[in-house]
């Protein structure tokens, strides 16, 4: 698998590190709501499919990444920064 | 020569003759033969025996296909079991050794199976060997003992066990087009692309490029096909855009078009130049593949098609073609389809007496008839082979007259002398890596083959891979293919011209000849077609479930040859078609692939060493080293004599009683950096950094979101925006990771950035009343008093004109320091430390010490942060501040995370003087069995105090605190002890802490 | 239908083996059952098995949308083992290991559990302390453990295995567990099919579940590709493909990951590893099958996924791991790998819960050691179908645990599936 690193460049899969589920939403860091902490920490959508998700180009620049990749091919349609401001 | 052997033609070379063993017996051919086509020359006909019936075997294909002739090659020390021959070249001093017989090839005891087969039918095994239910057998106990003897008849040939002398490389590659195969189809599309002067490589898995080419005795622009091969290479060869790898097999297609190939290096050679690699794994990331990987050649099942002397006609033609050897004296044909014509014409060519042509068509091509009308043979068109005679090898056939359509036999029988029949039943195309890369396969009535999927954007397929079976359709799709994978369209010029007989590609669809006689589908398990019946009886129909109960297809070869005449079988026996049986997701690799090239250069270094500067010094001074994760660390500084139980206590004493010195420069490190950094400190620890002052330190605990445990640390503040964090040694790069991931993804706006400078920074710990005056003595530009450098502060100076930072802080519980310097000055700032603590007697100390000073202070270690306790599990909640949330705040006080129950961190005082060893657990009563789920806890760190004199240990016991001055006994079954114990608070030794405040 | 024994394989084999009758019916799905369990793999087909031998409910369809054993069942490394550091898990692992003992006689069907041993290799002395804990907690559950100290042990116990001080992270003991080892697994798939199938229980083939048929909030049934079934229960036993059944029922989030898990086989050889070995230095964990072939695996790809089929990265560092272990092996040729679906929970420890609808029972989270549970997984599923309660034994593996913070957290990694 390869992936495109928008500050590096296309990457080999072993240069980055897996960082999960990015359509959770973390709720307000005061928030006392159990149930949405509760869903942000420990439910997944689990998508086959197209998949949103973070990847850390830890071998590399050390960003985050949101990967839209479809856990059914593999296919990645696209691949932005986690922080947009930093390109 | 041997009479086997044509007079001339072929890749060998019969000037050289190369002299290499066989089951120790000495043996020759020619530079450029194979083990197979030697041995063939040297009239070996049973070379291997088969899984199950250990019956005789001959060789049977030419190339990567085969399943019978297998053998294990010696080298030194080493052994490469299960090697075809088909696939070594042979080199002087080749030592090849047969596998799966005892006590001799020629005589095989295992053989006696073969008269039980009726028992050893498929998936016998689930039946029985059951035993019985009482007694001394019952349970597993009699399936184990008929289990010992089943894995000594199992197995092919024999590992070694001596550590590999050979190197093994990975290379990454990257181009713009990577062919995968040599025939036409696949030079064509080289050509095409390399003409775009794009980055092209050309993979092929036999030693000389041309495939098809080779030995199909046709012509290509009126030239014979080999030297057209010959020429087209070296065009390719002179190209600086093309790379070609012979004795290359590409075997696995991953994700983004990430193709995975074994180079064959060295394997032909007799030895390796010096670095030079045994084999090569090459990783290739390719814009394009272009699949030219054509097709195998699959045999026809009919009674006693076993027998050492049948093979496939297309290998019979190659080795009569390609390496000049006869493998028969009298050649029978046995086919459905034209193509066989081709190898008897080629046998016939090279001086082979063709005994007949056995067709099971009743009407066959012109051209075919005219290929046989010229071999001399007897014509048979409407006939089977329905068996075969000879020992250990083919003597003779017999055939009947038979009805394609209805697959009956009639007539008389014939016999017919042969010590070979070369078999046809029909091409599969070799579409494996295109359905490893995705989809189904298509199943192709006209051609009977499965047929590769729709191309995925990632691959394009062209010569006979894609049912092209001719060799004008070959070139002319290789041209398209290349051009396409390189986005251009095929040049207008006209393509090479093929020349040949005019042969029908169709073959007739019949896959199996129904006569008396055990007729075997896949040659290397001994699966039958009876056994195949036999599945479809017991309802293992699907393909998933014949390959599974029956293990057809299993076998080395993957079921090259026998994957489609089983499902055909089964699709007969099951009143379906092919495609409703289905076909098998091929998977990677495409044919077997060496551990050790896999492993590559990582083996035997399968991580660096991480090492801190003083790191030798440590090893000068006869420190024990401990590997922690990847660094080595000292465990302690041993004097002749000592116990490392009196190392460490005499390490230990000597810091509380004077002065010591640890190696910290383990420890992660991580500079915060940026306006925001104090903020980000508060939102990731669980208590505040904000009000840090300039030049202080303050211990901190992080969470995770889940609210447990995760690090600890102290972490300095340098200045207003700057902070240094450290972090414990086995979690920097885990701790490093959790900030980065917040700082990208939760919280961009925060204006931090981090920097991991664990390598940067070499750390030394003093510790012990008498470390001020070390510190005193040797550190200028700054005072160390009281004053200057209370207990948290921070103060720069400088060791030896090296300039440091200097933290007051205890781990030991000791008035201590951490020192700091940049990494290449680690040494020498230890040795000037050493130098300044000498008066002082100052002694270093290693892991066990460190671990003695902490645990009698109740600090904690990952040993106790194990991902499963909570702050107040650790009495950390005081860290957890009220004041603001931070990660973890939200979700640490669960019900379950809150339970009095939990395991809490206790000390424990040994009762009975002896060690409590690390792992053991604790009971209120008795040890198991006599109390089934007695534990209540277990001992996370232990060692001698020498400050308390008592054997002590920190642990995490159900409801500890509860428990202090409690008895229980520590109950450590796997290493023998049981003893009393104390349960008192972890805080064993000055609880009021007044010794590293003074 | 007949029972297998070798009287039988005799009688047959005189028969020319052409009395043998299917292993288990192919029925037509009735318009309703009692139970309907979702997934023909090995914790479905056990599950249906218990319902008719524990609770004598036989009136019980298992849907399977492809051929049955198709999943995990047949794609794992085959190992049992009880060996387990927090109780909730030894007492449910010890009861799925006392389970293997007997099960080939249970179902007459030899599933050839081997009890060859698990060991795990140790490589510092602060590992080898974790392992004995580990094995004091087995040893206190009643579960056999040994703590093998010292390389030479080590090697001879496996011989082949580095025990040189010279490697780069030199063995110095291990824990072993005795009753551990291996199985033939699609035999436990078809032997529990068979079983069941012999109490009445239909197996579905080809038949994929398309939605849940519901009145009200509660599920009363399923549609599929073979038409609509009503049941009194619903019971979804589907692995890895966990999150699309769950979806199909308007749960659209789990506390589940679904994560590609690569399998290695290699070319048939002679016996040389007589018991499953684990690297402590990485991840790999390794046997020998009957038939010769190496099996090993090491970590999970570590991204989701649906698809069965995994990357070069892991491949590469499996192998790695296997070389460093057993340098004789370099010259032994990978054969085949494969992959297969794992339904990776937040805290590495499986769901057997009612619900989480009326009328439904979920079996999940078995991460990538869902194997060796097949027989407990379906003995306890059972229970929780049949009395609409947890089993005492897997009365822990509630999907509410982790709202509740009572985690069961093996490995101490949290809310991080890859890492479990």
């Amino acid at each position: 698998m390869l992936i495109s690193c928008p500050y590096c460049g296309p990457r080999d899969v072993s240069e980055f590190t897996y960082q999960g589920d990015a359509t959770r939403t973390r709720p307000d860091p005061a928030s006392a709501d159990a149930a949405a902490w509760h869903e942000y920490v420990y439910e997944r959508s689990n998508e086959a499919g197209p998949h949103r998700e973070f990847w850390q180009h830890a071998g590399g620049c050390r960003a985050h990444v949101v990967v839209i990749r479809n856990t059914v091919t593999h296919e990645i349609s696209s691949v932005a920064p986690a922080r947009g401001d930093r390109i | 020569m041997s009479p086997r052997r044509t007079a001339a033609g072929g890749r060998i070379d019969r000037a050289r003759t190369i002299r290499f063993t066989f089951d120790g017996k000495p043996m020759t051919g020619h530079l450029g033969d194979t083990l197979a086509s030697a041995l063939l020359a040297g009239g070996v006909t049973l070379v291997g025996r088969s899984f199950k019936y250990h019956r005789p075997r001959g060789v049977f294909a030419a190339g990567v296909d085969e399943p019978c002739a297998l053998v294990t090659v010696i080298d030194g020390q080493a052994r490469e079991p299960n090697v075809p021959a088909t696939q070594i070249e042979i080199f002087d001093g080749l030592v090849v050794e047969s596998q799966n017989r005892f006590p001799s090839l020629g005589f095989d005891l295992g053989a006696v199976n073969g008269l039980f087969g009726g028992l050893f039918s498929a998936g016998f095994y689930y039946k029985t060997f059951m035993g019985p239910v009482v007694g001394p057998l019952k349970g597993t106990r009699f399936w184990m003992l008929c289990e010992w003897f089943i894995r000594r008849a199992a197995g092919l040939g024999r590992a070694g066990d001596a550590k590999d002398a050979a190197r093994y490389e990975k290379m990454n590659a990257f181009c713009d087009v990577l062919v995968v195969g040599s025939g036409p189809a696949g030079l064509m599309a080289a050509k095409a692309a390399a003409a775009s002067g794009k980055r092209v490589m050309l993979a092929e898995q036999e030693p000389l490029f041309g495939g098809a080419a080779r030995w199909s005795g046709e012509t290509i622009d009126d030239a014979p096909a080999e030297r057209w091969a010959d020429e087209a290479v070296a065009e390719l060869a002179g190209l600086d855009n093309v790379r070609l790898l012979p004795r290359t097999t590409v075997w696995g297609i991953y994700d983004g078009n990430t193709i995975a190939a074994l180079e064959r290096v060295t394997d032909h050679k007799a030895s390796r130049a010096r670095g030079e690699p045994r084999h090569r794994h090459w990783s290739i990331r390719a814009g394009k593949v272009v699949l030219a990987t054509g097709a195998l050649e699959r045999p026809l099942v009919f009674p006693g098609n076993d027998r050492p002397g049948v093979m496939l006609a297309r290998a019979a033609g190659r080795y009569a073609a390609e390496y000049g050897v006869l493998p028969g004296g009298r050649i029978a044909v046995f086919t459905n389809n034209d193509s066989a014509y081709r190898a008897a014409a080629a046998l016939h060519r090279a001086g082979a007496t063709i005994a007949a042509i056995v067709d099971v068509r009743a009407q066959v091509s012109a051209a075919a008839s005219k290929l046989a009308r010229e071999t001399g043979a007897e014509h048979l068109t409407g006939h089977a082979v329905v068996d075969t005679a000879g020992r250990q090898r083919l003597r003779q056939i017999t055939i009947r007259r038979f009805d394609a359509a209805s697959g009956a036999l009639s007539g008389a029988a014939r016999r017919v002398e042969a010590d070979c029949l070369a078999v046809s039943g029909g091409w599969s195309p070799a579409i494996h890596l295109a359905s490893q890369a995705g989809a189904a396969a298509r199943w192709d009535e006209r051609l009977q083959a499965f047929l590769p999927p729709e191309p995925t954007g990632g691959w394009v397929g062209a010569g006979s891979f894609t049912g092209a079976f001719t060799t004008q359709e070959a070139i002319a799709q290789g041209l398209a293919a290349g051009a396409a994978a390189v986005g251009a369209t095929p040049a207008a010029s006209k393509p090479p011209q093929a020349g040949g007989p005019d042969l029908d590609v169709t073959p007739a669809p019949v896959f199996e000849i129904r006569a008396k006689g055990k007729a075997f589908v896949d040659l290397q398990h001994d699966v039958t077609a009876e056994d195949v019946r036999l599945a479809h009886r017991e309802g293992f129909v699907s393909v998933e479930h014949l390959k599974r109960y029956t293990t057809l297809g299993m076998a080395t070869d993957q079921g090259k040859t026998s994957n489609v005449p089983g499902l055909a079988i089964m699709a007969d026996a099951a009143g379906r078609t092919i495609p409703q049986v289905g076909t098998t997701r091929f998977r990677p690799p495409y044919s077997a692939v060496s551990l050790g090239s896999l492993a590559a250069e990582r083996h035997g270094e399968l991580r660096p060493e991480r090492l801190t500067p003083m790191h030798d010094w440590h090893i000068e001074r006869g420190a024990r080293m401990l590997a922690a994760g990847l660094w080595f660390r000292p465990q302690i500084y041993g004097q002749p004599g000592e116990t490392v139980e009196q190392a460490y206590a005499r390490e230990a004493a000597a810091v509380r009683a004077g002065v010591g010195i640890v190696d910290v420069s383990t420890l992660g490190k991580i500079a915060v950096q940026g306006p925001d950094a104090a903020a980000f400190l508060d939102r990731v620890y669980t208590n505040v950094f904000s009000s840090l002052p300039v030049n202080k330190a303050r211990y901190g605990l992080m969470l995770r979101e889940d609210g447990l445990a995760f690090d600890d640390g102290t972490t300095w503040r340098l200045g207003e925006h700057e902070f240094l964090m450290t972090t414990t040694t086995a979690n920097a790069g885990k701790v490093m990771q959790h900030l980065e991931y917040f700082l990208d993804v939760v919280w961009p706006d925060l204006r931090v950035n981090l920097t991991s400078v664990t390598d940067q920074w070499a750390g030394a710990a003093v510790a012990g009343p008498k470390a001020r005056d070390v510190l005193a003595a040797c550190v200028a530009r700054t005072g160390v008093d009281n004053e200057m450098l209370p207990f948290m502060g921070i103060v720069r100076g400088e060791i030896d004109g090296i300039p440091v930072t200097i933290c007051r802080l205890s781990f030991s519980g000791e008035l201590a320091y951490e020192v700091y310097c940049g990494a290449g000055h680690g040494l020498a700032m230890w040795e000037a430390l050493m130098e300044a603590g000498k008066p002082f007697g100052i002694v270093p100390y290693g892991l066990e010490a460190l671990g003695t000073l902490r645990i009698e202070k109740g600090h904690v270690t990952g040993s106790e942060i194990d991902g499963r306790t909570t702050a107040r599990d650790l009495h950390l909640g005081w860290m957890l501040s009220k004041k603001k949330p931070f990660i973890g705040s939200a979700m640490m006080d669960r019900e379950g995370l809150a339970s009095p129950e939990r395991l809490q961190l206790v000390g424990l005082v040994s009762l009975d003087n002896r060690a409590i060893a690390n792992g053991a657990h604790i009971v209120e009563g008795k040890q198991p069995p006599d109390d089934p789920h007695g534990s209540i806890g277990h001992v996370t760190a232990n060692c001698f105090s020498p400050a308390l004199g008592r054997y002590v240990a920190l642990a995490l016991v159900k409801g500890g605190t509860s428990r202090h001055g409690t008895r229980a006994h520590i109950s450590d079954p796997l290493r023998g002890r049981f003893g009393p114990v104390e349960i008192v608070s972890h805080h064993m030794f000055d609880p009021e802490g007044s010794r590293m405040h003074g | 239908m007949a029972e297998y024994s070798a009287l039988s394989l005799l009688k047959n084999a005189l028969s020319a083996n052409r009395d043998w009758k299917p292993a288990w019916r192919k029925p037509e799905p009735k318009p309703a059952y009692d139970v309907v369990i979702i997934g023909g793999g090995g914790h479905g087909l056990s599950t249906a098995w218990y319902l008719a031998k524990e609770h004598g409910i036989t009136n019980v369809a298992v849907l399977e949308k492809g051929y049955l054993g198709s999943g995990n069942i047949g794609r794992n490394t085959t190992i049992i083992r009880s060996n387990y550091l927090l109780p909730e898990n030894t007492r449910f692992y010890e009861h799925s290991m006392k389970l293997w003992e007997n099960l080939s006689h249970e179902l007459n069907y030899n599933v050839m559990f081997s009890q060859r041993g698990v060991l795990n290799l140790a490589h510092t002395p602060s590992q080898l302390d974790d392992f004995a804990r580990r094995g004091n907690a087995m040893r206190h559950e009643g579960i056999d453990a040994e703590l093998i100290v010292g390389a030479a042990a080590v090697g001879r116990l496996v011989p082949g295995l580095d025990v040189s001080g010279s490697a780069r992270f030199p063995i110095i003991g291990g824990l072993l567990q005795p009753r551990a080892g291996t199985a033939r697994h699609d035999a436990v798939a078809w032997g529990y099919a068979r079983a069941a199938d012999r109490r009445g229980v239909d197996m579905i083939e080809n038949c994929e579940v398309t939605g849940f048929l519901r009145e009200g909030d509660r599920i009363v049934g399923v549609s599929t590709t073979r038409g609509e079934i009503r049941a009194g229960k619903v019971a979804v036993a589907v692995a890895g493909s966990t999150g699309r059944v769950m979806k199909l029922a308007g749960i659209e989030r789990l506390p589940i990951e679904s994560h590609v898990l690569q399998a290695f086989v290699s070319e048939a050889l002679k016996p040389v590893l007589h018991t499953v070995v684990t690297f402590g230095a990485g991840h790999l964990y390794a046997s020998q099958s009957d038939k010769g072939g190496l099996v090993f695996g090491g970590d999970i790809d570590g991204y989701n996924s649906y698809a069965q089929r995994g990357n070069l990265p892991v491949v590469e560092e499996v192998a790695s791991e296997f070389v460093a272990m057993f340098p004789g092996f370099s010259r032994v040729r990978l054969l085949r790998s494969w992959g297969g679906i794992m339904d990776m929970s937040m805290d590495g420890s499986p769901i057997i819960t009612t619900g989480p609808l009326p009328g439904m029972y979920l079996n999940c989270g078995w991460c990538y050691g869902g194997f060796k549970a097949t027989p407990a997984s379906g003995y306890c599923f059972a229970h929780t179908i049949a009395r609409d309660e947890q089993h005492p034994l897997s009365a822990a593996f509630t999907l509410d645990r982790f709202q509740r913070g009572i985690l069961i957290d093996e490995k101490g990694q949290g809310a991080t599936p890859r890492l479990h």
